[in-house]
């Protein structure tokens, strides 16, 4: 059976690339499934839970950066008359260091949504209460009382690598080095990949730019606040309701912090208010199962915006030295690159992706990426777009930029010249099959936005941007309900549009309408175990499944045709919706509502499924994007002024879909280039907690973002698909800069690029 | 006071902002909490008819006024043009910020029936959505703005006939 299913999809997937847009269903725009809904205020988010004698949660938090937790002192809130239970650290499960596998540290994770002994970050999660209401819950938050030994706290990676600063964690010996440390260090692990011998030929360039950049800790700024309801019944059962990026990775994580068996929890995914990589762990999730095993009831937990800032995910902060060195024409000889990245309080910045993507989009033959995750007291990094790759671009791309004006060279043509292609080995040790970087250039040059003319005070940037996308596990099933339509289960949140795409790829295969497919999100308990909506992975690997699942039963439809038909099931095919008999012209065909009705005489009810591990094929994105800006040399206030984003997107399932998440990574760029960063003042407290200070881009901040989709197939998914959601994010920081700079004639190597940087340039 | 044209009496603490007795006593959770400070416009609402960020409203103080949510504006069977316009545009991606945006843009075409680009984007400063890039969202609004003028048109002339 599966052979034959291999068959098909290799069939199918040669159509694909053969034929073109030949879809039905594919490059479509159709209404998203889930739309209605999310339109009209019905969608159900993670606070929107309400759970009959539901009890309401609430943290009391650290207003230190750094200090030992001496005495906690939670008399004065359980006398408060409405408190149902509070806990602290040691009510979660008892683990040791090595509790991690090679995602996570549970040890780490467990010390975080709780602190052990000593807080680590302003807002660090100390004690968390549970109250008849929300405002006693706030109440009994604050009559938590701490008493400290206040730490001198270390807020920066220079702060953080001299000898004579505090050691965060006394568990921290340096890994990676040569000469393994003696002593606890603040930096946690050095990593480096090399290619050829970079130093020497460095030496024997033509010119070699030389530079240091650096950027600022940034929040993925999801307008949904983590929030999750959990009810624990006396049978030991655990459920649990929230919004996150994996249903099932909410499960494992939360079993391990409360030592639970992983099948006494069941996760009912929430719709998600975004995430972009920050709900791919967890911060409530084992507060709220602990408090409802405590108190027989179930217990919601929502942070507000300031507990959103000061303690969930943003991600490093970093500098950058590049070393990049060409001979005349402009071919790249070497490139050298050292990053150092701030992890937070616990180990683990996303520096070796930093490493891997730095010069991936180039031709090098000498490459050498060294980089070092380094302990600050800020919240542990989590995951944001694409982790580690914008900051690796943002610097490597300026200093292609920067080479391209001392050579005279258009900055495409140079690009051009240096791109990787098919058969590229990476610095990372990967040889790209077919891969769009060249085509999004080409694409770029021929824009009218590349040719637009500039007037004084403007400058145009451009930048290209890698991420290597990833597979990973992947469950779906196809249900034939009795009126014929069908039912498409996975197990992975809907972020962006996921239902839609789901739904499409599952018409396609089957021959039918897009509204004769119903795609659900399903929880913990109603599909295998799917890996989290991540690393660009849904639209390919999970899309994957549901065409294997499509496939599955269209092998089981035509089974149940020949059996109806009492034909040998090989005379069977399906066609365009259809089962048909090859041989039997008198044979009428039959649809997937007439097979509906015949399911129970032949066998009862019919389904198909697919629970994958995709290994290989995840095609890696490529994207170029061109940014014009407008100084204002009164005030150094930089409008942009048209945007265009290019990616190579392998196949377009759903277009408008597609260009979103290149607008919307584009528009996070920007932000990330212009405004954002925390702010910290000396004793360590962030300064701006809320929307009105960490300003992300607004409407009226942005132009229009024009698109481009550039279509490579990729090989390794039946319709073409590669994943689009990360790359976007990648160009825009050195889209941005360069755009500045060539607007102000002088070179901006720190972001975020705010008037006051910019009018200290143009003085 | 009056939800959406509906009589309702709740009883709720002092220190309850309107969102807060629209989700947690109305069990009216269209409206959404991104930020709590009104920087947002998740919780945007109309109170007597003027766009209000919810979170910066007490419940006390909407004692006896009308208040106008997402929930009021059309329904699964007749979608308001917005509506239409969000979801053929592609608007929204999570969707958190999308019932803000429809209360606000709506605000906005009932006041002016065909707002400039530069306008749209002025008068929705105050919602944020960190998918979109707000692209699209624009576009949905220009949309929705022509298709309105053009509904009022016609019932103009169908009153003139």
């Amino acid at each position: 059976m599966s052979s034959v299913r291999t068959e098909e999809l290799d069939r199918l997937n040669q159509e694909t690339i053969e034929e073109g847009n030949r879809f039905k269903v594919i490059g479509t725009r159709p209404i998203r499934p889930d739309g209605i809904d999310k339109v009209t205020g019905k969608a159900n988010f993670g606070a929107d839970i309400v759970l009959n004698g539901m009890l309401y949660g609430a943290i009391h938090r650290s207003p230190h950066a750094h200090a030992l937790i001496k005495k906690i002192d939670i008399s004065k809130a359980l006398k408060l008359e409405g408190v149902k239970s509070i806990i602290t650290h040691s009510d979660l499960a008892s683990l040791k260091p090595t509790d991690k596998n090679s995602n996570v540290n549970f040890f780490d994770l467990a010390r975080n949504v709780l602190a052990k002994d000593k807080v680590l970050y302003d807002g660090h999660a100390i004690v968390a209460v549970a109250a008849i209401s929300q405002s006693i819950a706030n109440k009994a938050a604050e009559l938590i009382e701490v008493e400290y030994k206040v730490l001198k706290p270390v807020m920066d990676i220079k702060t953080a690598e001299k000898k004579s600063s505090p050691i965060i964690d006394k568990n921290i010996f340096t890994e990676g080095l040569s000469e393994p440390n003696k002593k606890p260090s603040n930096t946690a692990k050095k990593v480096e990949f090399l290619l050829g011998d970079p130093e020497k030929t460095l030496n024997e360039a033509d010119i070699v730019l030389d530079r240091k950049y650096s950027t600022q800790t940034v929040h993925q700024g999801y307008i949904e606040p983590h929030a999750c309801a959990a009810s624990y019944t006396k049978d030991n059962q655990a459920t649990i309701w929230c919004s996150s990026q994996g249903a099932f990775m909410v499960r494992a994580y939360t079993a391990k912090l409360c030592g639970l068996e992983t099948s006494k929890i069941k996760v009912i995914p929430a719709e998600i208010g975004g995430g972009f990589g920050g709900k791919t762990t967890i911060y409530l999730e084992p507060l709220a199962v602990k408090l409802s095993q405590k108190t027989g009831r179930p217990v919601k937990l929502v942070m507000n915006r300031t507990e959103v800032m000061r303690a969930t995910g943003p991600t490093s902060g970093g500098t950058a030295h590049v070393k990049l060195g060409t001979d005349k024409k402009g071919n790249f000889i070497a490139g050298l690159i050292e990053l150092k990245y701030e992890a937070g309080a616990f180990a683990g910045s996303p520096v070796g992706l930093g490493c891997m993507t730095a010069f991936a989009p180039y031709n090098l033959k000498h490459v050498k990426c060294t980089g070092w995750d380094i302990l600050v007291n800020r919240p542990k990094a989590a995951a944001y777009r694409a982790p580690g790759a914008p900051v690796a671009a943002f610097a490597v791309e300026s200093a292609i930029d920067e080479v391209a004006s001392i050579l005279q060279m258009d900055p495409i043509e140079l690009r051009l010249k240096n791109c990787a292609t098919e058969g590229t080995t990476a610095p990372y040790g990967v040889t790209f099959d077919k891969i769009g970087h060249k085509e999004c250039l080409e694409a770029g040059f021929k824009s009218s936005h590349y040719h637009k003319k500039l007037k004084p005070y403007q400058g145009r940037g451009i930048a290209s941007g890698f991420w290597f996308n990833i597979g990973g596990n992947s469950s779906a099933e196809i249900m034939i309900n009795e009126d014929g339509n069908v039912t498409v289960a996975t197990g992975n949140p809907d972020i962006g549009g996921s239902r839609a795409s789901m739904a499409m790829m599952a018409a396609e295969t089957l021959g039918i309408g897009m509204e004769n497919v119903k795609p659900i999100v399903a929880d913990t308990e109603s599909i295998p175990y799917s890996d989290l909506t991540g690393g660009s992975r849904v639209t390919f690997a999970t899309g994957k499944a549901v065409v294997e699942a499509a496939m599955d039963l269209i092998a089981e439809m035509c089974r149940r045709a020949a059996k109806f038909w009492k034909v040998d099931p090989k005379q069977v095919e399906w066609t365009n919706g259809n089962a048909i008999c090859i041989e039997r012209k008198d044979i009428e065909p039959m649809s997937m509502k007439q097979i509906a009705k015949i399911a129970f005489k032949t066998g009862g009810a019919i389904s198909g499924k697919a629970n994958i591990n995709v290994k290989k094929g995840a095609g890696p994105g490529f994207g170029v994007h061109i940014c014009d800006v407008e100084v204002d040399p009164e005030t150094g206030r930089v409008t942009v002024l048209r945007y265009t984003a290019i990616q190579d997107v392998g196949k377009a399932i759903h277009p408008s879909y597609v260009e979103g998440q290149l607008q919307g990574g584009a528009a996070q760029g920007i932000g990330w280039a212009l405004n954002e960063e925390y702010v910290y003042n000396k004793e360590g407290n962030l300064m701006n907690t809320g929307f009105l200070d960490y300003r992300i881009p607004v409407a009226s901040d942005l132009p229009m973002i024009e698109t481009i989709l550039v279509e490579v197939p990729n090989s390794g998914h039946p319709f073409g698909v590669r994943g689009v959601g990360e790359t976007p994010i990648v160009p825009p920081l050195a889209a941005v800069a360069n755009a500045v700079s060539n607007a102000i004639g002088k070179r901006m190597t720190n972001l975020p690029l705010n008037p006051i940087k910019i009018l200290s340039e143009i003085g | 006071m009056s939800v959406n044209g509906d009589p309702v009496e709740i009883l709720c603490e002092t220190q309850q902002t309107l969102l807060d007795c629209l989700r947690d006593e109305l069990y009216l959770t269209g409206t959404k909490e991104g930020c709590s400070t009104g920087d947002c416009g998740a919780c945007s609402v109309t109170l007597n008819g003027r766009l209000v960020c919810s979170c910066l409203v007490l419940g006390v103080e909407a004692n006896g006024c009308d208040i106008q949510t997402i929930e009021g504006i059309g329904s699964e069977e007749s979608l308001h043009p917005l509506q239409k316009t969000f979801l053929e545009e592609a608007a929204l991606q999570c969707g958190v910020c999308t019932p803000g945006f429809i209360v606000a843009a709506k605000a906005l075409l009932d006041e002016k029936t065909d707002p400039s680009e530069e306008e749209i984007r002025y008068w929705l400063a105050g919602n944020l959505c960190r998918c979109t890039g707000y692209d699209k969202i624009i576009k949905a609004v220009i949309k929705a703005a022509k298709i309105m003028r053009e509904e009022n048109e016609q019932r103009t002339n169908r009153r003139a006939r």
